[in-house]
């Protein structure tokens, strides 16, 4: 199956999407914070990737690293400022948009990043070097696999520490859980520089995957959706939704796109998407993965079954 | 015999209305004290004001000797008071135990010591055997008792109880009465807000008496329900001790 550079490069963008869902996961699902405007984070990483990578020749993982650092510092900003005074809930998204938009803009007229024009890679000259992150399509998609198996073992990690449970408790009832003793200021910070952080850190291997950044597609709202797609699909705060909600949602999305195109239905793509959504909201709405789990209760296995089950069929 | 807790000249107005006014008093260690009142009296806004959950319009609130009504809420359970909420406030996503774990954050970030005091609060409210459901499948008491599992695992110096016994039985309300007057025992200092009498002369070796925001009596239990004033805007004239 891995020979196929078509579902090679569409995986790759799965598990992308899976880690980046994970992190918006992190903070919505078990944080409680809503961000809608999340490619601020995933812009953020890739502009820290690209600019040192394409100016100075500085490895990707000190850009991985930079870009982390600013999308965290970046979040714990947006996210001091708000809860300081006192904009929560929609208003806090809301927030988060807003800023979004604002980086676009910004990194839409800033010549030294590229401006509209964007920033190109070098174009891969075969050879896997690890040290610059560089390599063949089948090199990204293990980094991919490596990042989105890092994120299922963080997402577990955090939700079984003391993290995931005072979060939990925050994201059902803040006031209560300020009474048992939770600084849900400090907390909220907290979740969300780290969404911010793993965010970007999704955004730069996106840029090398790609090999190149535009504004517009990198920090637009398009790609804050996309994020999102694949955690609500999948199911909410919980550790596996944004792999099997990514898994359904990106395929389809590429189907669907080819299929406009030889059709001629431009759009196609986004009106499945919406019914996709729609149904998922409809028909289960704590997405794929909870139903997946009550199902498997029902016949008796565990959940996780089936990933082996389909690991051993490639196999 | 040493005060926990100075509640100094305490008022809270809400727009136009005072729902609590100029009211003074202490509680000793290791007592437990009853706050009555008729409905809108303002007992669950002093909880509140005390918790820190409100601020004070004026007067202060001291515990050990240390002003705490500039704490917020987060802060006031930190240095030991622990509340329950009338209108209770599962999380919802959270199993029982899970919800009782919350509080032990508050001391501790090991997860496995968090579960244990979660157990041992949920067993000393008779809630043990359902430390694995859901909090939609408790009935009204029995998540009433989860809001006191859930303030004793902060390992409080002092719980405030806000009509944590409405609907219970008596049977099952003189269990906690029990569970409340060991504890008591064990040094935990209790203001409890209770409707029926017979508990709060059982339980409270202290009554406060509230009317339209203001304390209109103080004393031991035999006394409080014998005063007129009492018996006039409170009790009604059908109550005899
Ligand atoms: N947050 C609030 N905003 C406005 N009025 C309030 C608020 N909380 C309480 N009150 C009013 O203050 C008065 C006292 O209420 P409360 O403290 O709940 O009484 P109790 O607990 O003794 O029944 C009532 O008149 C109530 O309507
Ligand atoms: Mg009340």
């Amino acid at each position: 199956m891995l020979a196929n550079p078509y579902v090679i490069s569409l995986m790759t963008i799965v598990l992308l999407f899976t880690f980046l869902g994970q992190s918006w996961n992190l903070m919505l699902g078990i944080g409680g914070q809503l961000s809608i405007g999340h490619a601020l984070f995933v812009g953020l990483g890739a502009y820290s990737v690209g600019v040192l990578y394409v100016k100075y020749g500085i490895s990707p993982w000190v850009g991985l690293l930079t870009g982390m650092i600013l999308a965290g510092s970046v979040g714990a900003s947006i996210a001091w400022l708000s809860f300081r005074f006192e904009v929560r809930g929609i208003y806090f998204a809301l927030l988060t948009i807003a800023a979004a938009e604002f980086a676009r803009i910004m990194f839409s007229g800033w010549e030294f990043v590229g401006a509209m024009q964007g920033l190109f890679f070098p174009a891969p000259t075969g050879g896997i070097e690890i040290s610059m992150l560089r390599g063949d399509a089948r090199f990204y998609y293990f980094v991919a696999l490596a990042l989105a198996a890092l994120g299922i073992i963080g997402t577990e990690f955090i939700s079984r520490s003391y993290l995931g449970y005072v979060w939990r408790a925050m994201r059902d009832d803040e006031s209560a859980a300020r009474a048992l003793g939770v600084r849900t200021f400090q907390h909220k910070i907290l979740v969300i520089s780290i969404s911010a952080a793993t965010a970007a850190a999704g955004g730069g291997v996106l840029a090398l995957v790609q090999g190149s950044i535009f504004p517009d597609s990198i920090m637009g709202m398009g790609l804050s959706v996309d994020v999102l797609i694949g955690p609500v699909v999948g199911g909410l705060g919980t550790t596996f939704g944004p792999l099997v909600g990514s898994l359904a949602a990106i395929p389809l999305n590429h189907l669907m796109s080819a299929l406009g195109d030889s059709l001629r239905i431009p759009g196609l793509n986004n009106i499945t998407y919406g019914v996709v959504l729609i149904s998922v909201v409809w028909f289960l709405p704590d997405g794929i993965w909870p139903a997946i789990v009550r199902l498997c209760k029902a016949i008796q296995a565990p959940p996780t079954a089936w990933l082996w089950q389909s690991r051993k069929v490639e196999e | 015999m040493t005060t926990l807790l100075e509640v100094e000249n305490l008022s809270r107005s809400f727009g136009g209305l005072i729902a609590v006014k100029d009211v003074s008093f202490s509680l000793r260690a290791g007592r437990i004290t009853a706050l009555i009142g008729p409905n809108g009296a303002g007992k669950t806004t002093c909880f509140n004001l005390v918790a820190g959950a409100l601020k004070p319009t004026s007067g202060r609130v001291l515990l050990e000797g240390r002003q705490i009504d500039n704490s917020p809420p987060e802060a006031v359970c930190r240095m030991g008071i622990a509340r329950t909420f009338q209108i209770v406030r599962p999380m919802r996503e959270m199993s029982v135990l899970e919800n009782a774990m919350i509080g032990a954050f508050s001391w501790t970030r090991n997860v496995s010591e968090a579960r244990s005091k979660a157990y041992e609060s949920l067993e000393s409210v008779g809630l043990a055997a359902k430390a694995h459901a859901r909090t939609d499948q408790l009935t009204l008491p029995d998540r009433k008792m989860l809001e006191t599992a859930k303030a004793l695992s902060t390992r409080p110096k002092l719980l405030l109880l806000d009509e944590v016994m409405a609907g219970l039985r008596p049977t099952e309300a003189a269990g906690i009465v029990g569970v409340l007057q060991k504890l008591a025992e064990g040094g935990l200092t209790i203001l409890l807000v209770e409707h029926v009498m017979r508990i709060v002369m059982e339980v409270a070796s202290r009554v406060v008496v509230l009317h339209h925001g203001a304390k209109i009596a103080e004393g031991p239990p035999g006394e409080v329900v014998a005063d007129p004033k009492v018996l006039e805007s409170y009790l009604g004239a059908g109550f005899h001790a």
